[in-house]
């Protein structure tokens, strides 16, 4: 209770003290600095005009400026410093010390897949989700409930699918829906269905919208159409989708090779790589129900008159969604996965409260708390934190120039 | 045309089938969680949750009634009568014994041999008859290690353990509070401050207002990571070390950039007229503020009142990082969710209630204020 009262004495005392700074700055302003009479009160009202602004701002300019862009050059300082050597300048050891480190490059290797996975496969089930409510009568309350993982905490999420992924020894009842499940399977035709043929066929669309996607990037490229620079860029993300589909290929490979030890309880976090994708379907779980939400508005604001021409002319259900709908909605995906991803950056509470980077599935952010706090070693937290800001560095830039573009 | 139609009508059947499986796969966790919180301990470690329904086969021990003050001396035998279940329980017992080694070696209707004369009568619906000598019967009751079907049973028993009577680390109504001290100036201090700044930035005059605006948005991807080295330094050398004024300052600057470039955009939206005309009539900006743009501005303030409750509420990194210290007083309820996974990982029932009292809040703020909420994220992912 003690703690509820001083909450409340808190809340009066800042608000107060804010709304104060508000009212009183502007009185002394316009009462005693520069008073609206007297011989120059022309002048002096338009001084007390130039100067307002900057009352309004300043408590929101020095919050930002010291909790959010001074941080970003101190963190970039202390990167190249030792604190136990006297605050050295020491170049780039920090950064030397954490890339000898196994973790560091176990944490990059995840935060990749992370990266690659999570965002598409949440905007992915999101854009089926938006279709797929839009269409129906009681779409609003379904929507509603994909929604509401958005309102719980990640370390929330994190215990409900603790108790997905719980194990319990093979002789006993299993309290985890996933191992309730797997026990189902014992190696029969139903287990090469569901286990092996499904999979395959899930990862097989995944590379064929992939090399799609892909063709369309590269193709403009190939027929010689833009810059260096664009053509350069083009290339690139060819390179990147082909990767994805060879890698997408042998893992199709490897699970008709794989064989499952049906019958055994798994703890599926602790089997090495793949516990990488339990924990991600905890975030894809969460940010769905965002990526659903956006695109469900933008899906609605597509012209019916495109639709209906493709109605006339022809076109499958199929065909209206892939070809007419999300072209028509691809700057909203594009702004979907640009904030995921930097959702995926930043995300710290399901490992944590997951495995804590054990059992091979550390990320960046969980690796910086980490040396922050455990090993104490400041130099190289800073670095880590700078991998993470120049991950992110390219969505900034894009961000403010498409922000300038269209406030122009 | 007939073709068409039954095409149609097929395909909004696979529609309302597919939405139904998504739905249910999405809210299937969280149920899970809900009716585990309301099982007690051994109904959760005998069967899943999807089975909390239907009833469930357990493992019992149970021991007889005190027979030096329950036992009938009937023609030199002593009996001792009873029910192993407790009035208005409807058990089906399927087997049972009388040692831990051999517990289901008797029928229900049996008469187990305890040997020299004593013997033990169990029926099936938990009635027991103890008899033997005067010494036999007396002592501590006789054990009796029963496999029954339980009917379903759910309890609150777990809530009343998390949110009174549970000691240290199962209470969390210490917790509970902390967080909502946290989280209630830390949502309406930036809400403050960002909306005279969005007023500023949408609809006054002034060098540089451009340069700010693109400052802000880029600010908005800054990830918090790079804030917690610098801000324990900096909070250290100003002497508020970790506590609470460390932690709403830390959230109002983390919270600003997403709440000015939400309100800002939203105060641009308004009619310019409103505001010229406001002007022409003497009205100060501080007036035209507080009693034009204020008002007309609440959905936006809604939108971001509830993103900044939602993640202050739910936060663990900030909390831990500015206001978690040794002596662990000030602990929020988040990362007392993570100690427990740590030492009560087995325990499932304090788990799973610990963590849908954390939830509960948030989630009525949720289907409560969802308007807002879609109102907000429509306006605030950059375009």
């Amino acid at each position: 209770m003690e703690a509820a009262l001083l909450g409340l004495v808190t809340i009066i005392i800042g608000v107060g003290g804010c709304v104060g700074y508000f009212y009183f700055s502007n009185v002394v302003l316009d009462r005693f600095i520069y008073p609206a009479e007297g011989p120059n009160a022309g002048h002096n009202i338009n001084r007390a005009n130039q100067i307002r602004p900057w009352l309004f701002l300043f408590p929101a300019i020095a919050a930002l400026g010291l909790y959010l862009a001074y941080p970003v050059f101190e963190t970039l300082r202390l990167s190249f410093i030792d604190r136990d050597a006297g605050n050295a300048f020491v170049g780039f050891a920090n950064y030397q010390q954490m890339m000898s480190e196994p973790k560091f490059w176990e944490a990059m290797r995840n935060n990749m897949l992370w990266l690659i996975v999570v965002p598409a496969a949440a905007t992915a089930f999101g854009l089926l989700a938006a279709q797929l409510t839009d269409r129906i009568s009681w779409g609003a309350v379904a929507k509603s409930l994909i929604f509401m993982p958005m309102a719980i905490s990640f370390v929330g999420a994190s215990v409900i699918f603790k108790l997905v992924y719980d194990a319990r020894g093979a002789d006993q009842n299993q309290i985890g829906v996933l191992n309730a499940v797997w026990m189902q399977f014992e190696g029969g035709a139903g287990s090469f269905l569901f286990l092996k043929l499904l999979p395959a066929f899930l990862i097989l669309c995944f590379a064929a919208i992939v090399a799609y996607v892909g063709y369309l990037v590269v193709a403009p490229a190939l027929r010689g159409a833009g810059g260096g620079l664009s053509k350069l860029l083009r290339v690139l993300v060819g390179v990147g989708a082909a990767w994805l589909v060879f890698i997408s290929l042998r893992s199709v490979f490897g699970i008709f090779v794989a064989d499952f030890p049906y019958g055994e309880p798994q703890q599926w976090l602790t089997l090495p790589f793949y516990n990488n994708f339990f924990l991600m379907i905890v975030l894809v779980w969460i940010q769905t129900g965002f990526a659903m939400v956006i695109l469900s508005a933008a899906l609605r604001g597509i012209p019916e008159e495109t639709i209906e021409a493709a109605v006339i002319d022809g076109a499958n259900p199929f065909q209206i969604f892939f070809k007419i709908k999300v072209p028509q909605i691809m700057s909203t995906i594009v702004v979907v996965w640009t904030t995921i991803t930097l959702t995926v950056l930043k995300v710290f509470d399901i490992v944590f409260a997951m495995t804590n980077g054990q059992w091979e599935t550390q990320v960046l952010a969980n690796y910086m708390f980490d040396k922050l706090f455990r090993a104490n070693d400041w130099g190289v937290a800073s670095a880590s934190a700078m991998v993470i800001m120049l991950l992110v560095s390219p969505i900034l830039v894009w961000n403010v120039y498409t922000a300038r573009k269209e406030m122009r | 045309m007939a073709a068409t139609a039954g095409r149609k009508s097929s395909l909004s059947w696979a529609v309302n089938i597919s939405v139904v499986a998504l739905v249910l796969l999405w809210i299937f966790p969280t149920l899970g969680l809900f009716v585990s919180s309301f099982r007690t301990a051994d109904q959760i470690s005998a069967s899943g949750w999807w089975s909390a329904m239907l009833p469930a086969e357990q493992n019992l021990v149970a021991r007889a009634i005190d027979p030096d003050e329950n036992r009938v001396d009937e023609n030199g035998r002593f009996v001792v009568r009873g029910n192993i279940f407790e009035d208005g329980v409807s058990a089906e017992i399927s087997a049972w014994g009388v040692s831990s080694r051999a517990i289901d070696i008797y029928q229900p209707g049996d008469t187990a041999d305890l040997g020299e004369g004593e013997t033990m009568l169990l029926g099936p619906d938990g009635a027991y008859e103890w008899s033997g000598n005067d010494d036999q019967i007396s002592g501590r009751g006789q054990r009796i290690f029963v496999t029954a079907t339980t009917p379903p049973e759910l309890t609150t028993e777990n809530y009343s353990t998390i949110l009174f009577s549970g000691s240290g680390q199962d209470n969390m109504t210490k917790a509970f509070f902390n967080t909502l001290t946290v989280t209630i100036p830390a949502t309406v201090i930036p809400i403050l401050i960002a909306a005279f700044a969005a007023y500023a930035l949408a609809w006054m005059e002034f060098p540089g207002r451009a340069l700010l605006i693109a400052a802000i948005v880029a600010l908005l991807v800054v990830p918090l990571q790079l804030a917690l080295i610098p801000l324990l330094r900096f909070h250290e050398w100003i002497g508020i070390g970790k506590g609470y004024l460390g932690v709403w300052l830390a959230h109002t600057g983390f919270g600003l950039p997403l709440a000015i470039y939400l309100l800002r955009n939203y105060m641009v939206g308004l009619p310019r007229d409103i505001i010229e005309n406001a002007r022409v009539d003497g009205a100060t900006d501080f007036q035209i503020f507080v009693k034009i743009i204020l008002p007309l501005s609440f959905p936006a303030l809604a939108s971001f009142a509830i993103f900044q409750f939602l993640w202050t509420y739910n936060d663990l990194l900030v909390a831990r990082v500015f206001l978690i210290d040794a002596t662990g007083q000030t602990t929020v309820m988040t990362a007392q969710i993570v100690e427990l996974l740590g030492t009560r990982g087995g325990n499932w029932e304090i788990l799973a209630t610990a963590a849908f009292v954390s939830i509960a809040v948030p989630l009525l703020v949720f289907f409560s204020m969802q308007k807002y909420l879609v109102r907000g994220l429509l306006a605030g992912s950059v375009k």
